[in-house]
């Protein structure tokens, strides 16, 4: 330590203060753009807001890659429906009884069945869905782009997420609006040419193919518009991040 | 503004701990333990996101209803996948994956930070290409069959230099590359990183052969330190001090 000088000491110090205030501003300024996850605390927080930050950046306005039919590929169906009464009850009934209610931060809250959706224009796309385990497989997925069903709903201006629910207990996550607005986010009744199955999702499943599988979650019951996340389960934006999972899963 | 004359460039920063003559600099003894750790994270975490998936395939999609290329034999932390084995092992993919990014990019702003110190010090002219009369054969042959001792211990033989180039400017950006390539919105906005390697399976199976490589690199590495002088190489590296002359 003999040569630790006084000088350098200070300029460390100085190096040391302007580091921990561009810090400090680089977070107020991210947290103004809504670049921060709302699972930014703890051990990972530094990383997930990385990941989160540089890749809204990066990917406000960018399309997820679409396939041509050949290249779609033997489909896995990761776990198997619900087993529960209601959920029985339904699939008896050939779904026709499912219902989606949209509430929270809408002008004019709505519940739709299966039909009304599929009386909106309907989209196909051919995307890849990949599942944090490594495997992925590529399909035809159709449905009701989000944003359509978001605009006949009518979005109050201050909403910032939407949240989605599953019909199986514990299960929902949420979007933030460039994901929840983007146009290859779909509310996704059909696969491959024909209705999407139980396995998948079906009858109702949220696609958002430029997310991890673990986003696009089976049976959608309901859709909350929110500005914020923190009265939703533990306030971390979904059931991931309590499982110890990553609400934002663009990687 | 006044003050502005206290703020110190980076070239002073580096002037300053540079007064004596040291085997390392500051910048590569940080930026290199700062690199081991984020390794050895990478690495441990790694091991866990793969056992969860322990198949591999070519092209762009691919699961247990598609051909492997190869499966690797050992159990599975997911019951999804048919391993042979009658047990599942422990899912520890959550945090697995939480630290496998942020150690990666930790690892990443560390390798910027070195790369651009050592472009403009000169450190990777100077201290790590190697000099044209050295690549032959026999310049080869004579680092391996040398007699041991502390000769090299101021400057890297032309084989240290040749692996530690190709572990930095090769094995690195490919091991980072392959990782991005794997993620669904980065691969959205740049489709060539993927569609170049052939598809995210693809990137994913370059992505272990890589870090297989990078983990021989390292046992290598250390098994050198040892026979080189495991006391007097981590002095270097860690105080910046080579051994007694």
């Amino acid at each position: 330590m003999g040569n630790f000088s006084r000088r350098k000491m200070i300029a460390a110090g100085i190096g040391a203060t302007a580091g921990a205030g561009g810090l400090a501003l680089a977070a107020s300024i991210a947290g103004r753009y809504g670049l921060i996850p709302p699972d930014d605390g703890g051990l990972y927080g530094a990383g997930e807001a990385l990941t989160y930050a540089a890749q809204r950046l990066l990917t406000r306005h960018s399309m997820a890659r679409e396939f041509s039919r050949s290249q779609i590929t033997a489909p896995f169906a990761n776990g198997a429906p619900p087993t529960d009464d209601e959920f029985r009850r339904l699939q008896a009934g050939g779904f026709a009884d499912w219902r989606l209610a949209v509430d929270g931060m809408v002008a004019r809250p709505a519940s739709f069945s299966l039909a009304e959706l599929k009386s909106y224009p309907s989209r196909s796309q051919i995307t890849h869905l990949a599942c944090e385990e490594g495997w992925s497989f590529i399909a035809e997925w159709t449905g009701v782009p989000l944003a359509h069903v978001l605009n006949v709903v009518g979005i109050l201006p201050q909403a910032k997420y939407v949240a989605y629910f599953s019909i199986e207990r514990g299960w929902w996550d949420s979007l933030d609006m460039a994901d929840a607005l983007h146009p290859q986010t779909f509310l996704t009744y059909g696969m491959n040419g024909g209705e999407l199955p139980p396995g998948h999702g079906g009858p109702l499943r949220m696609r958002v193919p430029r997310q991890l599988g673990y986003k696009n979650v089976k049976y959608i019951t309901r859709l909350t518009v929110t500005d914020s996340l923190k009265s939703f389960g533990k306030g971390l934006g979904s059931a991931s991040p309590e499982a110890g999972y990553a609400w934002y899963a663009g990687i | 503004m006044a003050d502005s004359a206290w703020v110190p460039s980076l070239a002073a920063i580096i002037q300053a701990t540079s007064d004596a003559p040291r085997r390392h600099s500051l910048v590569v003894r940080i930026t290199h333990w700062v690199t081991t750790l984020c390794f050895l994270a990478l690495l441990v975490t790694g091991v866990e996101i793969l056992i969860s998936h322990p198949r591999f395939y070519w092209g762009e999609a691919g699961n247990v209803l598609t051909p492997p290329l190869f499966s690797l034999p050992i159990p599975a932390s997911r019951g999804s996948v048919p391993t042979g084995y009658g047990y599942v092992l422990p899912d520890q993919n959550g945090w697995s994956r939480a630290l496998h990014f942020q150690a990666a990019w930790l690892a990443v702003l560390t390798g910027l930070l070195y790369f651009v110190w050592g472009l403009v010090t000169g450190h990777f002219r100077k201290n790590l290409l190697p000099a044209g009369a050295d690549l032959s054969w026999a310049a080869f042959s004579r680092v391996i069959f040398k007699r041991r001792g502390e000769g090299d211990a101021w400057s890297y033989n032309v084989l240290q230099r040749i692996t530690y180039l190709l572990v930095i400017f090769v094995l690195f950006p490919l091991v980072i590359w392959t990782g991005l390539a794997m993620s669904p919105a980065i691969a959205g906005v740049f489709p060539g990183l993927v569609s170049v390697l052939g598809g995210q399976q693809s990137a994913r199976t370059i992505h272990f052969f890589v870090s297989v490589f990078l983990l021989l690199f390292l046992a290598v590495h250390i098994a050198m330190v040892f026979v080189a002088g495991f006391r007097n190489r981590m002095r270097a590296m860690i105080t910046g001090r080579a051994g007694d002359r």
